[in-house]
Order: C-alpha cells, then sequence, then structure tokens
C-alpha cells in the first residue's frame, strides 16, 4: 500500500442530534480542503448498514487509507468503524473519530459556535489521522474453566449452568455449606414455596456434578493473570475432620461439652450449636467442622481427658493436626457471587433491637417460623415457665434502608415482600394474632407480588402508614411510637412483639474481593457494573462477572436471572477459546528507562514489571509492559518521568500535532 | 413573595421529605399537644400557607430536642421548619411578653434573664477563681452560662467546678462580665437576625482569649458553639469531657461515700445532639458508694424535660402530664434517690416536676457537679 495518507471524512447527523446544532454542510466542506483528505461525505446515521457501506465503497474505489468519522464518543461506536475498516481490508486502527456530539452538539446550543467548534475537531482528527500506525490484534487462549466465588443461590445457579454446559467450575465458598441465606428461609413469597424444599436439590447437584469442584470452609487468597488466564490460589481451611471419613452422623456433636452452648449462624442466634457442628440439617457437603474459636481443645489445648468428640466418633474421623490446605488452579472467567449482609439492626438504637428480646429482626423471624428452626416452627418468646405465645405483633419495614442517616439511601428491594409474607405466616399460625405492618410505601413491583399483598391485606394484616421512630416498654408491652400519617395521629401502639425488617447490606468483607479483584464499588458501595442497563453482570475487568446480591439488593428471583446472565457471559468467553488483547498498550523505550518503578506503582491492573536487560554489556533493571494485561489507559506514561513510555495510536507524535490545531501548544 | 417561597423550600430542603411520619413518631410533645412537625414539612411547600401556619400556636410547643432531624431518613431537620415559622412572627412583632422581653434581655444585658451584666459574676463571691485574660494563653476557658450564673438554685454548679479544677490542679480561666449568652434560646425563639449578631460578637470575644479547649458548662451552650459556630478557633468541650478527663488522669480522687441510687437524665442537647452518652455515665460511676440505675428510655430514646427550643419564656397550653413529671415517676418507680442531670434547664423542670408530685421525701434532683462537690468533701 502506498504509505501516502489518503483520508476519508465522514460526517454524521445522527438524525438531529448533532444536525440541529452543528450545520453538516459547512463542516463537510471545510473537510474536504484539508490536506491529504480524498474524499469528504455526511450521511444521517454513519453506523447504519448504508453509511458503513459509503466508507467500504470509497475505500475501495478511492483507495482510501485514513478514515476520520465525526460523529458520536468513541465508546460508542468506535468498534463498528473498525469492524467497517477491518471488512474493507484496512487495518481497523487507521481509524479516528471526531467526537461532535456528546463533546460539542449536546453541550451547545449556539449553531454558529458549535459549527466552528465542530470544524476545529475533525480537522484536529485528520491531523491525527495522518500519522496513524496499523496495529496487531493478537488473541490468547482461554482457559476452559470458570470459579464461582460463593456458594448462595446465586453462585450455585451460575455454577449448575456453566458446568451442564460441560465447562469445568471451582466453587469457593467460605462456610461450611452451601446455600447461603436462601438456606435459612422458611417459604419464599409471593408463591409461597418451601425455601429448603426448592433449594436443597440444587445444592445436592453442585456436589455430585462432575464437572464441579467443590470447596468449602475455603478461601480465595489471590488471583492473578488477566481474562481468560487467571491463576487462583485457595485455602482450604482445616476443618479439623477427614473429609474422606466422616458419615455425618452427628455423635460427636452429641457429645461435644459445648453442645447447646454457642450461638448457631445458621438460626441467627435464636438457636444453639456445639463446638463441632453441622450448620444445618440439610448441609451440603454432610460433613461435620470443629470451630477452632470455640473448641475447648483446640484453644486451651484440653478438654477433660480426652476430647469426648473424637472418642465417640464411630469413623476415626477426628485430626486436630490438620492444617490448611492451599490448592492453585487456572480459570478462564472468575463470578462473584458474595452475596450480602444483613442490617446490623442496633445501629437504629431508636428500635431497641439490643436492649429487648421480643424485638427481632426479619431473619430471626425466619427461624423461629421455620419448621427446621429452634421452636420446630412454632412462635414462642421467652423461655421454660415464662414462654408466651405473642398476640399484638407489628413489623416495622424499611428498618436500613432508604435511611441516609446509617448510609443507605437505597431500597433494599425484598424487605417488602419478605414482611407480607413472613406477616401471612404469622397470621397462619397464630390465627387471633393481631398482626400490622408500619410502613412508608410498598413496593410490590414484581411477577405476582401486587396479588400477594392483597391476599395479605385481605386475610387480616392491617397496614399502617407510618414509620416508627422509637420504642420503649410499659409494663410487659413493647410501645411502638408512630404517627399513623394518613389519620396525623400520633399513637403509642403496644405491642409483645416487633419484628424488624432489616435492609441489605454490602459484605463487611466486601475489600478483600475488591484487593483481589481490582473491582469498583457504586455510590451504595455494592460491586459496580460495567453498565447499568446494557452490561449489568461484566464489571470493568474483562472476564470477571458479577451475580446476586454483591451487585445489589436483589429477590430471588431476580437473583436467579442474573446469575444465569453471569453465566452465559462466562461461557461466551469459555466457548469462543480465544480472547482478544487490547492492541493499543504502552511500550517502554528499554534504552532510555531509568529503572525507577514508579509505572509499577500506578499501573492499576499489574501489567509492568521490573526486568533485567543488557544494555551495552551493563545489567540494569527496566520496566517491561505485560501484553496481555495493558488495558491501554495511559496511567505510567503520563506517569514515566524520563518519557520512555508511549502508547501505541496515543503516542506524542500522533496527539501533540492533534492538539495543536486545537490551539494547544 | 416567590424569591422567598424558595428560600424556605430550599434552606429546609422540604422536597426531600417522603412523608414517613418518623419525625412525629419520635416527637416527644406529642403526647400531649397538637404539634404534627411532619404537617408542617408538608404544608409549608406552600407559599400561600405560610404566614398563616405561622401563626398556628402549636408552633411553639417544639422544644428543639431535636428528635424528628435525628430520626429523619433523608438529612432534613424538621425543627429548623418550626424556628423558621418563629422567625416569621418574631419579624412581625408578634410575640409572647414573655418572649420579647427574654430578647430584648439579650441584647441590652447579655443574658435572657433580664439581670444586669454587672451581677453576672456574683456567684464568684468568696471563692477563689482563676480568671482568663484575652491573648493569654489558657488550656481551658470556662463557659458559665447565663441560668447558672444568675439562677441562686444553680449557682453551686459553677461553684463547684471551681473547687473542682482548683483541687485538680488543671489550667482553667473564667471570663470576666464581658461573658454573653451563648444565644442557643435565641435562635431558638426564632430571632435570627439578634442570633445571627451574637454569634459574630462572640466569636470574636471568645476568639481574643488564646484558649486551646472552650468548656461549656451548659450543653445548650455547648451545642451551639459546637454547631452553630463555625469559626471558633478552640476546641469546644462539655464539663462532663473535662471533668471525666479530670478522674481518668487521677489527677483528683473522689473520696466520700455517696450511698445513693443514682439514675442519670440524658438532656437533649448533649445526648441526641450531639452524641454524649458515656462521659456523664463515666463521672457519675467514680462517686465512691453510689449505685447507677438506668432508665428504660436512656440514651438515644431517651424523654425530652421539656425545657429547651424557648420553652423557659413559653407555657405550653395542655391539661395532661408534662414530660418531667412523667420523668420522675419513672425515676420514682426505679427506686432512684437522685435523679442526676447535666443541664441547668433539667434541673429547673424537673425539680418543679418533683414538688408538684411532692416526692421530696425520697428523691432530689442533682445536677452533676452538686454530687461531685458532696463527693469531694
Amino acid at each position: 500500500m502506498n504509505n501516502k495518507p489518503r483520508i476519508g471524512v465522514y460526517v454524521c447527523h445522527c438524525g438531529i442530534n448533532i444536525a440541529k446544532t452543528v450545520e453538516i454542510d459547512p463542516v463537510t466542506e471545510y473537510a474536504s480542503q484539508l490536506p491529504n483528505v480524498k474524499v469528504a461525505r455526511n450521511y444521517s446515521y454513519m453506523c447504519s448498514d448504508p453509511g458503513q457501506l459509503l466508507i467500504r465503497e470509497d475505500i475501495e474505489k478511492e483507495g482510501l487509507n485514513r478514515i476520520v468519522v465525526a460523529s458520536c464518543s468513541p465508546r460508542m461506536h468506535e468498534l463498528t468503524f473498525r469492524k467497517t475498516l477491518a471488512e474493507a481490508g484496512l487495518n481497523p486502527y487507521f481509524l479516528e473519530m471526531a467526537n461532535i456530539r456528546e463533546q460539542c452538539s449536546w453541550v451547545h446550543e449556539d449553531v454558529e459556535e458549535a459549527t466552528a467548534k465542530a470544524r476545529k475537531l475533525v480537522a484536529s482528527s485528520v491531523a491525527k489521522a495522518r500519522l496513524l500506525e496499523p496495529l496487531e490484534e493478537k488473541e490468547v487462549d482461554v482457559e476452559p474453566a470458570t470459579l464461582v466465588i460463593g456458594g448462595g443461590i446465586a453462585g450455585i445457579q451460575a455454577a449448575l449452568d456453566i458446568a451442564n454446559a460441560g465447562f469445568k467450575v471451582y466453587m469457593v465458598e467460605k462456610t461450611p455449606s452451601v446455600g447461603g441465606t436462601m438456606a435459612q428461609l422458611d417459604k419464599t413469597f409471593p408463591t409461597l414455596d418451601c425455601s429448603a424444599c426448592i433449594l436443597t436439590p440444587k445444592m445436592v447437584d453442585v456436589a455430585s456434578h462432575p464437572n464441579i469442584e467443590l470447596m468449602t470452609y475455603s478461601q480465595v487468597e489471590e488471583i492473578t493473570g488477566y481474562v481468560g488466564n487467571f491463576e487462583v490460589k485457595v485455602r482450604k481451611k482445616a476443618r479439623y475432620i477427614d473429609m474422606e471419613k466422616c458419615t455425618g452422623c452427628g455423635i460427636c456433636a452429641e457429645e461435644c461439652r459445648l453442645k447447646n452452648r454457642i450461638p448457631s449462624e445458621f438460626d441467627v442466634g435464636v438457636g444453639k450449636r456445639s463446638a463441632v457442628y453441622l450448620p444445618f440439617p440439610q448441609a451440603v457437603p454432610a460433613k461435620y467442622t470443629v470451630d477452632p474459636e470455640r473448641c475447648l481443645f483446640l484453644t486451651r489445648g484440653k478438654c477433660g481427658e480426652s476430647p469426648k468428640c473424637a472418642d465417640a466418633c464411630p469413623s476415626q474421623a477426628f485430626d486436630f493436626e490438620q492444617a490448611d490446605e492451599m490448592v492453585e488452579f487456572k480459570v478462564g472467567a472468575v463470578i462473584v457471587a458474595t452475596g450480602f449482609d444483613v442490617f446490623d439492626a442496633s445501629r437504629k438504637p431508636e428500635y431497641g433491637y439490643a436492649d429487648y428480646d421480643n424485638v427481632l429482626t426479619a431473619l430471626e423471624m425466619e427461624r423461629l417460623v421455620s419448621a427446621s428452626g429452634p421452636t420446630g416452627g412454632k412462635i414462642v418468646l421467652g423461655k421454660g415457665d415464662e414462654a408466651y405465645t405473642p398476640k399484638d405483633i407489628a413489623f416495622i419495614k424499611c428498618v436500613g434502608s432508604r435511611d441516609e442517616s446509617v448510609g443507605n439511601e437505597y431500597c433494599s428491594r425484598g424487605c417488602c415482600m419478605y414482611t407480607a409474607k413472613l406477616a401471612h405466616l404469622v397470621h397462619e399460625k397464630i390465627p387471633d394474632a393481631n398482626v400490622r405492618i408500619y410502613y412508608m410505601d410498598v413496593r410490590a413491583f414484581g411477577k405476582g407480588f401486587e396479588e400477594f399483598y392483597d391476599r395479605v391485606r385481605r386475610e387480616g394484616v392491617r397496614y399502617i402508614r407510618g414509620n416508627p421512630s422509637e420504642i420503649f416498654k410499659r409494663g410487659d408491652k413493647l410501645v411502638i411510637k408512630v404517627e399513623d400519617t394518613l389519620t396525623a395521629k400520633a399513637l403509642e401502639d403496644e405491642v409483645d412483639l416487633v419484628v424488624l425488617a432489616v435492609g441489605l447490606e454490602p459484605r463487611k468483607d466486601v475489600r478483600e474481593i475488591i484487593d483481589l479483584l481490582r473491582l469498583s464499588q457504586s455510590g451504595d458501595r455494592f460491586f459496580l457494573e460495567a453498565h447499568p442497563k446494557l452490561a449489568p453482570v461484566d464489571t470493568a475487568t474483562d472476564g470477571v462477572y458479577l451475580a446476586g446480591c454483591a451487585q445489589g439488593p436483589k429477590d430471588i428471583p431476580d437473583t436467579v436471572a442474573q446469575a444465569k446472565g453471569a453465566a452465559s457471559s462466562a461461557l461466551i468467553l469459555l466457548s469462543s477459546g480465544k480472547v482478544k488483547v487490547q492492541a493499543q498498550i504502552a511500550i517502554v523505550n528499554e534504552a532510555t528507562c531509568r529503572s525507577c518503578g514508579y509505572c509499577v506503582e500506578i499501573c492499576p491492573y499489574g501489567a509492568i514489571e521490573m526486568v533485567e536487560a543488557n544494555r551495552m554489556g551493563h545489567i540494569v533493571s527496566v520496566a517491561r509492559v505485560n501484553e496481555a494485561l495493558c488495558k491501554g489507559c495511559g496511567a505510567c506514561v503520563a506517569g514515566c518521568f524520563s518519557g520512555s513510555i508511549q502508547q501505541k495510536s496515543f503516542k506524542d507524535a500522533q496527539i501533540l500535532p492533534q492538539l495543536a490545531v486545537l490551539g494547544v501548544k | 413573595m416567590t424569591e422567598e417561597l424558595q428560600s424556605f423550600i430550599e434552606k429546609y430542603d422540604l422536597l426531600g421529605c417522603i412523608q414517613c411520619g418518623r419525625c412525629t413518631g419520635g416527637c416527644p410533645v406529642t403526647v400531649r399537644t397538637d404539634l404534627n412537625v411532619r404537617r408542617f414539612v408538608y404544608d409549608t411547600v406552600d407559599e400561600e400557607a405560610l404566614e398563616e401556619l405561622a401563626k398556628m400556636p402549636e408552633v411553639w410547643d417544639c422544644t428543639a430536642c431535636n428528635t424528628c432531624a435525628v430520626r429523619c431518613p433523608k438529612g432534613l431537620k424538621p425543627v429548623e421548619v418550626l424556628i423558621g415559622l418563629r422567625n416569621i412572627m418574631v419579624e412581625s412583632g408578634v410575640v409572647q411578653p414573655t418572649v420579647r422581653d427574654a430578647l430584648e434581655s439579650v441584647f441590652r444585658e447579655g443574658n435572657p434573664w433580664d439581670k444586669s451584666r454587672a451581677t453576672r459574676n456574683d456567684w464568684m463571691k468568696d471563692l477563689e477563681v482563676k480568671m482568663a485574660e484575652p491573648g493569654e494563653p489558657v488550656e481551658n476557658l470556662i463557659f458559665v452560662c447565663c441560668t447558672i450564673a444568675y439562677d441562686p438554685k444553680l449557682q453551686v454548679v459553677a461553684q463547684n467546678l471551681v473547687k473542682l479544677l482548683n483541687k485538680a490542679g488543671v489550667d482553667y480561666g473564667f471570663m470576666d462580665t464581658s461573658e454573653t449568652c451563648c444565644s442557643s434560646e435565641v435562635h431558638n425563639l426564632g430571632e435570627e437576625g439578634l442570633f445571627e449578631m451574637m454569634v459574630e460578637d462572640n466569636t470574636e470575644l471568645l476568639n481574643e482569649y488564646a484558649a486551646k479547649r472552650l468548656v461549656a458548662i451548659s450543653p445548650h451552650c455547648y451545642s451551639v458553639f459546637k454547631n452553630q459556630y463555625p469559626d471558633l478557633k478552640a476546641e469546644v468541650l462539655h464539663y462532663t469531657h473535662l471533668v471525666g478527663e479530670i478522674l481518668e488522669d487521677k489527677k483528683l480522687e473522689l473520696t466520700r461515700e455517696l450511698p445513693e441510687k443514682i439514675v442519670f437524665h440524658d438532656p437533649c442537647f448533649l445526648g441526641k445532639q450531639n452524641n454524649v452518652y458515656d462521659e456523664p455515665r463515666y463521672v457519675l460511676g467514680q462517686i465512691p458508694g453510689a449505685e447507677l440505675l438506668e432508665f428504660d428510655r436512656s440514651r438515644e430514646r431517651s424523654l425530652c424535660c421539656e425545657g429547651g427550643g424557648g420553652k423557659m419564656w413559653v407555657e405550653t397550653e395542655s391539661k395532661k402530664e408534662r414530660l418531667s413529671e412523667t420523668r420522675v415517676k419513672d425515676a420514682k418507680e426505679l427506686g432512684a434517690t437522685v435523679l442526676a442531670v447535666a443541664c441547668p434547664f433539667c434541673v429547673l423542670t424537673l425539680d418543679d416536676s418533683l414538688k408538684a408530685k411532692g416526692f421530696e421525701e425520697e428523691m432530689r434532683v442533682a445536677e452533676i457537679l452538686e454530687l461531685l462537690g458532696e463527693a469531694l468533701d
């Protein structure tokens, strides 16, 4: 090809988006006069098929070797037009875009000034286009396996979908069992399906699937590498039980000296467990775990003559010498399904959660109404002789949600419906109970939700519009201080039981995952998706996808749908088997590099390392960019003290002439 | 009028309200008056209605305890809407004579009690008091409060603090009679113009002292200095911070046993408004022989005594039980022998109610410094 630039300029009307504010014809005419410009045209929608055809035909007929499209932001259509160039046999990096929409027509009103600015932008793009160089797009192989972090319903669904498609899955779950929060629920709204009944088959599938390697009671310690080629290190924590030998019989827990003394995580403290425990009867795997922070033998080195649990174990599964085990493997994709924390109700001290035993959170209430819970599903408060069945029961919604005073501005999306469900269950179990729900809005947006809300009201659950402000005690009763905002009356409502509909929060240890994968958080502190509408399961890190409440509060239907979306995204990557890596990367001039290593520090992708190089017989340390990891952000280029780093397509020699046209010296 | 309306809506972020009702739900005076602060937030969006709304008598029932603002999930301050309405009345000159007199007294004599400025430090008589001088470095500049300085029942609070500080040997200084009302209550009574002037003058006066810390005895002075005096140079403390520090550092030991059952009442301007809950309890806990009790409604859920928000000068027309009466009844039920407080207004309201209920035999109201004085001797 003749290297002399033959440039085509294409000015887009974008309907009236650009044409309303920028006069297209004068800009086109101006462009045609610029040096090296052979063709200048305009069209209503350059991104449309006919628009792209114009470019392809001109490349063929006029022998164009550089293309400038003056239209929208490159974020929108750079890839579209690169493809157009490639289809016409031109290197796709001979494209330059002039953004005359977002940075011109959309932000200006004066037609004359906007047109003048569009001219300048086009001229500067032409200036750079002359200096563009062809770049080569490299491809790397994709490791056909996925890491799923988190074994709740989101992780379970994603893992099963990927495994069923024939790819390997490594699932890492922090607690001793998969199941997550869904396993703790009694019934699910609005269909009142038994949560365990629909979840446990999937839990078992995960454990038995030939393509899934399940690691419970384990934590991801390190992830390095890049899309298609992540290296993962996992710590499998010591259970002090030989998983091969344990049959899950439970004799050890019966013998434990701390039996019924330790608050059960699964029963959120409503029930108690031993120091050696199975989190819940349907736990998967059905293997016991010794709690190293509670076990007398592990904490004090002594438990009676010898630990009764180990003595009683019929299969000699105990091994108090067991150590953590490190496992390493490679995956092509990562799905983050780490779930959420329930809002800590003691952060709203006015509700007395820390003061009164008969103020419960909704999750505690779930365990209380659940047939598998500590009371066998009976709603009983107090113990022994003082046990009683509450008759006046109030639910308070939006506890820790929609509340700037605790830093959570968002709606937790599930509380309205789980409150209706719990109220229904209470009504069913205590038919003569007076159940009221204090609310500020009822958000019943999902399929079948409004119908369920209607049903619960007609069953006799009273909805009172007002968000309570304070709870205190008067005799045996709790007093709720609240205004009925529909009658403008301040009430002191006396009840036996208050259930706080607590919201969902990002995990307290969210930082660990951020550090592992360099993820970002949105304003609500949940993980940030690549685009809220069009890339809801992707992240800014290629090959890393989000599923479930880690990305934001969700109910079960939405969580499952998103998990299937994340699985699908991972599968696209895995089944294509190849991934293209960024071509516009940074390159180091090793001859001038001064070995300071500052670029290594500022690279947000960990793509630069210091290597030894031979400089005229001397071994020196120089920076080198890993081409597969570099995202072309340019931070190192700007940061380099000796000007030794340049970014392809954005070299000083290319962008300084471009800036000069804009009047920047 | 449109400009004024915009300022009202914008000043109080009225459009941020979602009408959840937590403000009125938490408002302590709703059990005895018709005040519904949520409705005022709703209704004041209408520019035409402002003047009529300002005339409603319940505007003056608010005690400025701040519960509505603390509980609001959207960061609004409903209490300030009521103060804004009071301002409309003050501007138009239609206020109760008691309010007018108090404001005039602040303007003329630097205190709301119609007392002469010259006698402000009479409580110091016969005491060895270290005085601070402008420009001379002092660690703790003590701010007394008008009510404590002039009320014969409360002067002992300041006097005991002097004794305590002398004994502990910490660096402190009091101001001469130029000490002027902090004007917390001027703000709460809606006299915005006077308040702004007082903030400016007081800031200038207080900054003349080269004090590291400004220690207020009253929570009302403490709160306003801390939150509404943006240009003060000194760090603002309540005296329970300072005394707590002294006791913790063992600069002072309380020796005399006080075999009392003490229950502490959280002043709104210390607790709810500034989250100071632990220091007063720590100080009380150092008194030998005393047993500390807790109200069910304590700390963040404490009940207002109805002493703030200008209520010293505006009586609520209600036959229903005063909150201070509820409070002394609760204290008696707990078996307390001392109802301890750390605020001059709380002393006055609770002591009145204790006498009205005839509980003097079995119980008394005492400022923490009164108790410390007894434990020192």
